[in-house]
């Protein structure tokens, strides 16, 4: 294809995407654009895999068999969402296989929120409060997405995140209306939880390299400073409601914004833990890419055993 | 990274109830059908979104090529005989 013919598809492609036409896998689509939605989808999907770490390291100490099989399934839920959006990706070309080494060999990144350890119960009130509130508040935007795939895989998660983050307020609210022992451990969780859920909205809109862009493919309806925005507004009165504080002395209401003005974020901290010097990236992998290798005897002998049985029917069709 | 096969992949249809066609969920990895039945279980049907599950290994699907869709759809555009709008009745003629 000349450079002019490639140009001129790009102009009908963005035009389509304009217009709110969906992009499906087999149509054409510009080199940057796959890669693009390679990238930010598998990326999302490694989150919700490794997601699952820092909660799984709960479940079998959950405080009641009611929190358990609650916490049981929404991490089940996490490996579906994972699962969804792999396969979505895989629609653009990408093996399974590839995607998964990306993550292994570190090449790919997943959300930096998890890689901090989840040290009391209590954490996972406050994983599923804002850790899945802030995810909520990015993902529902991506349900309208151009990407086909992609836009239907975010339907199926958002209607699953809604009780992942009522199970983790119930847990707060429990906690918090408990002794004072138990209301310090929310507190404590809340504490720890707060400033990296922030973090999790994306860097500023000064710093963020892909916003221009991603707004055009509708990847983003809104920058990340209004995301992070929006979540304060709308956490802050919940933990009103919880009767916990806010780790941050300059939150305040804004009458004139008509927002919750806020502290600094310690942005080094972040590209810290994206760069692997968070408190958890090596156990996260060592976890991830340990389960992958204790697997393959299993996936192998699957494997074997389906070929054996295949050859074995064909053998009964022939006599 | 092991040397054997990897599991195909499987496109996955659900009926979300009887009465309603088959619909396509999505795909996933699975050694051979069985298999493929149970994960698509696990993974699209976990608040009872379906009563009844086909699965279709990935790679025999035909699919028609978008580039071509002129070609394959426009006979259908010219053919405007097709659908009652194209008969002039006159407006006393009442249920039709
Ligand atoms: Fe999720
Ligand atoms: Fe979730």
């Amino acid at each position: 294809m000349s450079e002019k013919e490639v140009k001129n598809l790009e102009e009908i492609f963005e035009a389509r995407i304009a217009r709110d036409e969906k992009i499906e896998p087999k149509d054409w689509m510009p080199e940057k654009y796959r890669k693009t939605h390679i990238r930010q989808i598998s990326q999302h999907a490694h989150s919700e895999i490794v997601g699952m770490l820092p909660e799984g390291n709960w479940i079998s100490r959950a405080p009641s068999l009611r929190r358990k099989v609650a916490l049981l399934a929404k991490v089940q839920d996490e490996a579906g969402h994972g699962l969804y959006l792999y396969s979505a990706c895989e629609t653009l070309g990408i093996s399974r296989n590839e995607l998964y080494e990306q993550l292994h060999s570190g090449k790919a990144k997943y959300s930096s929120i998890f890689n901090y350890p989840t040290v009391t119960w209590a954490d996972m009130g406050a994983i599923g409060w804002l850790v899945d509130g802030a995810a909520i508040i990015n993902q529902v935007p991506l349900c309208s997405t151009s990407y086909g795939p992609y836009a239907r895989a975010m339907v199926r998660v958002c209607k699953e995140e809604s009780f992942h983050q009522r199970q983790g307020f119930e847990i707060m609210l429990k906690l918090a209306n408990g002794t004072p022992e138990q209301k310090e451990m929310a507190q404590d969780a809340l504490n720890r939880w707060w400033w990296p859920s922030l973090m999790m909205l994306g860097p500023t809109d000064a710093e963020s390299v892909h916003t221009e862009q991603s707004m055009k493919w509708k990847l983003k309806r809104k920058t990340n400073d209004e995301l992070r925005q929006q979540f304060i507004d709308q956490t802050v009165p919940q933990a009103d409601l919880l009767g916990l504080t806010i780790p941050d002395p300059d939150l305040k209401w804004n009458e004139e914004t008509g927002h919750y003005d806020f502290g600094n974020i310690n942005w080094d901290e972040f590209w810290q833990v994206v760069k692997g010097h968070g408190p958890c990236n090596k156990e996260r992998m060592n976890a991830r890419v340990g389960a992958w290798k204790r697997g393959a005897w299993v996936r192998d002998a699957a494997m074997a055993y389906a070929e054996k049985k295949e050859a074995r029917k064909k053998v009964s069709k022939a006599s | 990274m092991s040397d054997k096969k990897n599991w195909p992949l499987w496109e996955i249809f659900v009926r979300s109830k009887n009465g309603l066609e088959h619909r396509h969920f999505g795909s996933l990895h699975a050694s051979d059908a069985e298999m493929a039945l149970e994960n698509a279980r696990d993974v699209y049907t976990r608040r009872s979104e379906g009563v009844s599950i086909w699965v279709v290994e990935s790679s025999h699907i035909t699919a028609s090529n978008p580039e071509h869709n002129g070609e394959l759809f426009e006979p259908a555009a010219d053919k405007v005989y097709r659908h009652p709008t194209f008969y002039d009745l006159p407006d006393e003629v009442k249920h039709m």
